[in-house]
């Protein structure tokens, strides 16, 4: 009994827990600046600035603002943190086994997800700052948006195999070959899906709540200090997280045999360009235009893919 | 050196506070950001929120109407804070120094820690000054026991 909780803290706060997921987020984070930087023709960061950013965070004073509720303030950078690592957590053990997974790990993965957005609609709340509020009810507009294709994206491959375990996805697609090649409808949802993400991660052309030349960076206005690192920690996870995710339900998964070790990288990387690259190359939408886009075009789509899913394709 | 010293030298965050300037320093600022000077190299970048931010880049001579705005910014700060004047208005006043309405300079209102003056300074100047200030840093920590001019 011993034996097995301290193992269990020991994957949640080391591999592939806390410290790997924050490790490779913020490493991921610099490729994400210097990829920018590269693109805009600068020379960018080094490689270790995302963690001297969140070193140099850690020491600063947190300031509660007047008015705050100190408890909500204080707990909702905590709540996405803990959130997003649980994400990793599970996806990473189903990934090294596949048999462990339990029956609706998918559902408890997909809620897990919406905690860090949850998050920050919480803190930008209690910040007690208009533009804070600002920043909190636009980012609710964009979760009422985004979640719904998002699900019937991410549901798409469980039709196909007709079980909603992601240990028998990731096994149906190493005796099957990757997801989105072999069934066009998993093709549309994981075009779905990475729209969608792309607003979960909160990057331009949906970085609408945070929109920093407008309302300075919405709802985190108020945050200084170790709050605001465990933001911007909690972001970089994200942006490790979720494409592992997508690649989990889409492309055979993160697999560690041989040559396959190169292959997930190579995946990995190749998701993180495509994220990159759409976020340096579209303006930002309004608010309106982004609901407007994934209730008309999104939606439908991942409905096109459900009904393709459910005739067998 | 301590690890916080370090971090902070490593990672500046800059909030940029026009208090009554002619816009020319501000739009040298911006110049900085660009791909020719490119700050970022140095982990310094441009935030939205002075709660986000280590060093306020000021400009302009702080007029009567600015000054409360301009104490309370300072007060909303989190330590450990530090404020660079830039361009002459926002050091000694410079042509508007016999004006009306100036309250400033800004070291009469919040302490300053390093000056770069110029009207408007060039973005080589500006970053010699944060550079210089950054070298400064080994010391203490706190805004107004350093001056490097
Ligand atoms: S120093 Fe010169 S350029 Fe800068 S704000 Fe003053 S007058 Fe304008």
């Amino acid at each position: 009994m011993m034996k097995e909780i301290s193992l269990a803290l020991l994957s949640f706060l080391i591999f592939p827990g806390l410290l790997f997921t924050a490790v490779v987020g913020l490493l991921a984070g610099w490729v994400d600046r210097k990829l920018t930087a590269r693109i805009q023709w600068r020379v960018g960061p080094p490689w270790y600035q995302n963690f001297i950013d969140f070193l140099k965070l850690m020491g600063k004073e947190t300031i509660l603002p007047a008015g705050a509720h100190r408890l909500t303030f204080l707990m909702a950078p905590i709540i996405g943190l803990v959130g997003i690592t649980l994400v990793s957590l599970i996806l990473w053990q189903m990934s090294l086994h596949p048999t462990r997974s339990f029956l609706g790990d998918l559902i408890v993965v997909l809620y897990l997800s919406i905690l860090p957005s949850l998050a920050i609609i919480i803190g930008g709340s209690a910040s007690a700052n208009p533009l804070a509020s600002l920043g909190a009810s636009r980012e609710m507009k964009l979760l009422l948006a985004y979640e719904l294709p998002f699900i019937i994206a991410i549901f798409t491959p469980v039709v196909v195999i007709k079980d909603i375990r992601i240990g028998s996805i990731i096994t149906y697609q190493m005796e099957n070959g990757m997801m989105f090649t072999h069934h066009l409808s998993s093709l549309i949802a994981l075009i779905v899906a990475f729209v969608c993400m792309q607003a979960k991660l909160g990057l331009t052309p949906f970085d609408i709540p945070e929109a920093e030349q407008e309302i300075m960076a919405g709802p985190l206005i108020e945050y200084s200090g170790p709050p605001l690192a465990l933001f911007k920690l909690t972001k970089a996870m994200m942006l490790f997280a979720l494409p592992v995710f997508l690649i989990t339900v889409f492309a055979g998964g993160m697999r560690f045999d041989g040559v396959q070790v190169i292959l997930s990288i190579v995946k990995y990387l190749v998701v993180l360009i495509l994220i990159v690259l759409v976020k340096n190359t579209n303006p930002r939408l309004r608010i309106d235009q982004a609901l407007k886009f994934f209730w008309l075009w999104m939606f439908p789509l991942a409905i096109v893919g459900f009904i393709l899913a459910l005739v067998g394709i | 050196m301590s690890l916080k010293t370090f971090s902070l030298k490593k990672s500046i965050w800059v909030y940029h506070l026009s208090a009554g300037s002619c816009n020319n320093c501000d739009i040298e600022i911006l110049d900085c950001l660009t791909p020719r000077f490119d700050l970022e190299r140095f982990g310094i970048c441009l935030v939205g929120s002075v709660r986000h931010a280590d060093v306020i880049l000021a400009t302009g001579i702080v007029n009567r109407k600015c000054l409360p705005r301009v104490k309370r910014i300072y007060e909303q700060m989190p330590e450990p804070k530090l404020v660079v004047a830039v361009g002459a208005c926002a050091c000694s006043g410079g042509i508007f120094a016999k004006g009306y309405n100036i309250a400033g300079p800004f070291d009469k209102v919040i302490p300053v820690s390093a000056y770069i003056p110029g009207c408007p300074p060039k973005p080589e100047a500006i970053i010699d000054g944060v550079v210089k200030l950054i070298q400064s840093l080994d010391g203490r920590l706190s805004a107004s026991s350093r001056v490097v001019r």
